[in-house]
């Protein structure tokens, strides 16, 4: 065993040293490597853990959601639906969902307005998220104005400040009694946006969502189901920014794997015929080889990884963000919470160690199988 | 001792250049003797040292090694007689390993690594303990006088410098053979008389020297227990027995 030990570590030690020998050559290589790896990683962590955030929002999120369409546009939906839609067999609860979207041209910031009829407080309060809070630099105890479809200014006393957890959603969020929605935007009183159901039994949600299709027309039921599947594909493998940054960045390894693949130098090579004119053998060579990509590759994933994990979990993915975290105007200020998925870390382990390591003995393996008096003629 | 029996070594066999290196050589290379090998180039003393080191295997013939150490037949003990003709590539790297140290004529060092580095290169897919051949490695320095180049990097020393650190390595594994390929190639004669001065001192410790060279400081030399003369492949004069 310690004969093993030995040799692994002798050679390892070799395998350091070689690689400090072209020490120019190979810091660019692992620099280059390393930002590669840390480009892809970051992708990775930022939308695992967006995808992550969305999932708990959206465990919350209603079975169906009823929308009326008008000319195929979404319309308001009467709110006399909603006994009939409890009159199916299976749905638990129905409930109205009130929101829009409100445009403040002072500060020149879009802010999703919605009734929270839990929310305990009587008209002329307001809940408001951290990006209103920033934007309008107010807090908890102070007054701000909406201007009323009538134009005419609504006062609002900002009762709470959502924490910061929520901030994904709910960051550009005005929550508010039902009163002042109705006359922030003139909003009829007998109408919804939409239409929260609960259903009893998950099984059932497409047998319910097609009853209420055809009760009433022009109606579109949305499951919770096919929300999940939205996102799942904006920001799954399949999603398009995602493969179109992993397929460059793969691209890239693929090239810079190749060029290592394309041989060895004239340097190199004779290097394999002196060590096997000393007495390595060609599994020694190898091996060899295998610590001086090893050392590399896995260096490389190492930092990749660590500066991935600083980029988004402590600087909040700079890169990405302006692309991938939404349309809004406020964007959310938030800290993803640290989520690492093993599967995908081990994915990108074996897309980029593996190959390289094999780039790097393959060309060696072809060198080192020639014989070893090739050092005594050279 | 080194037996060949008809060793014949032809390359590019079966292609248009094939030509015939060595043509049915006999030859035995005694245990403790200082054998030299001369002739003009194209001669076959370099494929001689190369099948005698165990670096390639012959087209026809047998070579036998007597009292060699290796660890795949009996565990450390000495084989008896060992017909290397047609071992695998492993099992020749093994004896090369432990029995023999070579030394070439381009010095083949490992530039960019330091003189110890390059000392201890053949021990270290050994898997012998670092600290220990290292150790042996600075008792070689001090031998050869060059204690003070030992970090330094190989291309920064002399020519005379570089062959002490290439004679250095062959002997870290402790061989029982030295096989030298035109050891004086690159010196002048002062070094080369010194590189003599030292293959007296490995026969005096009892070791098999085999030098081929065409340089007459080394083939007048009186040390020489045998020089064999080579010409076309095959040997023409055996020497003195």
């Amino acid at each position: 065993m310690s004969h093993f030990i030995n040799r692994q570590r002798n050679v390892l030690d070799f395998a350091i040293s070689s690689l400090l020998r072209r020490r120019l050559k190979n810091i660019s290589l692992l620099l280059l490597y390393t930002l590669i790896v840390a480009l892809v990683a970051s992708l990775i962590f930022f939308v695992q853990s967006l995808k992550r955030e969305a999932a708990l929002l959206l465990k919350d999120a209603p079975d169906i959601v009823v929308q009326q369409l008008m000319a195929g546009r979404h319309d308001l939906i009467k709110t006399s639906n909603m006994e009939r839609i409890a009159a199916i067999r299976g749905v638990t609860e129905v409930a109205p969902r009130q929101w829009g979207y409100y445009f403040d041209p002072v500060f020149g910031a879009n802010y999703t307005v919605m009734v929270d009829t839990a929310l305990g407080y009587d008209s002329g309060n307001a809940i408001i998220g951290q990006g209103v809070a920033r934007n309008q630099r107010i807090a908890a105890g102070d007054i701000f104005t909406l201007r009323n479809a009538q134009n005419t200014p609504l006062l609002l006393n900002v009762k709470e400040v959502l924490p910061y957890e929520s901030e994904l959603l709910a960051s550009d969020m005005i929550l508010m009694a039902p009163r002042d929605f109705t006359l922030l935007f003139g909003f009829p009183e007998d109408a919804a946006t939409d239409l929260a159901v609960t259903v009893a039994n998950p099984r059932e949600t497409i047998t319910i969502a097609g009853k209420i299709a055809e009760m009433i027309p022009n109606s579109r039921p949305i499951l919770k189901s096919e929300i999940l599947r939205t996102y799942d594909s904006i920001f799954d493998w399949r999603g398009g920014l995602m493969v179109t940054i992993l397929l460059i960045s793969i691209l890239s390894f693929v090239i810079f794997a190749w060029d290592k693949a394309a041989g060895l130098s004239a340097e190199e090579k004779r290097e394999t015929g002196i060590l096997k004119s000393i007495g390595w053998e060609t599994s020694d060579i190898l091996l060899l080889k295998f610590w001086e990509g090893s050392a590399v590759s896995l260096s490389a994933f190492l930092l990749g990884v660590a500066a991935a994990y600083i980029h988004v979990f402590f600087f909040s993915a700079p890169l990405f963000a302006p692309v991938l975290k939404g349309w809004s105007v406020l964007y959310p200020a938030f800290r993803l919470k640290p989520h690492i998925d093993l599967y995908q870390l081990s994915t990108l382990f074996f897309l980029t160690v593996m190959p390289y390591t094999a780039a790097t003995i393959l060309p060696s393996w072809l060198t080192a199988t020639t014989d070893a008096d090739s050092a005594m003629r050279s | 001792m080194i037996e060949m029996l008809e060793v014949s070594k032809s390359f590019n066999t079966g292609k248009p250049n094939e030509f015939l290196a060595l043509d049915k050589v006999n030859l035995v290379i005694r245990r403790g003797e200082l054998t030299i090998l001369k002739g003009p180039s194209g001669s076959g003393k370099t494929t001689l040292l190369s099948l005698v080191g165990c670096m390639n295997r012959p087209s026809s013939g047998r070579i036998k090694l007597h009292g060699v150490r290796t660890s795949f037949m009996a565990q450390g003990s000495e084989a008896e007689s060992l017909d290397i003709s047609s071992l695998p590539e492993r099992f020749l790297t093994e004896i090369r390993r432990r029995n023999f140290g070579f030394i070439f004529q381009q010095f083949n060092l490992v530039r960019g690594i330091s003189v110890i580095e390059n000392i201890t290169l053949p021990a270290f897919p050994t898997g012998e303990n670092y600290a220990d051949f290292r150790r042996r490695a600075a008792g070689l320095l001090e031998q050869f006088g060059i204690s003070r180049h030992a970090d330094s990097k190989v291309e920064w020393l002399s020519g005379g410098e570089m062959q002490r650190v290439a004679i250095a390595r062959a002997l870290i594994n402790d061989p029982e053979l030295i096989i030298a390929d035109e050891p004086t190639a690159h010196l002048d004669s002062r070094l080369s008389r010194e590189f003599m001065d030292l293959v007296a001192g490995f026969r005096k410790e009892g070791r098999t020297v085999v030098i081929a060279s065409h340089d007459p400081i080394v083939f007048t030399d009186p040390l020489a227990d045998r020089v064999i003369e080579m010409r076309d492949g095959q040997i023409v004069d055996q020497g003195q027995p």
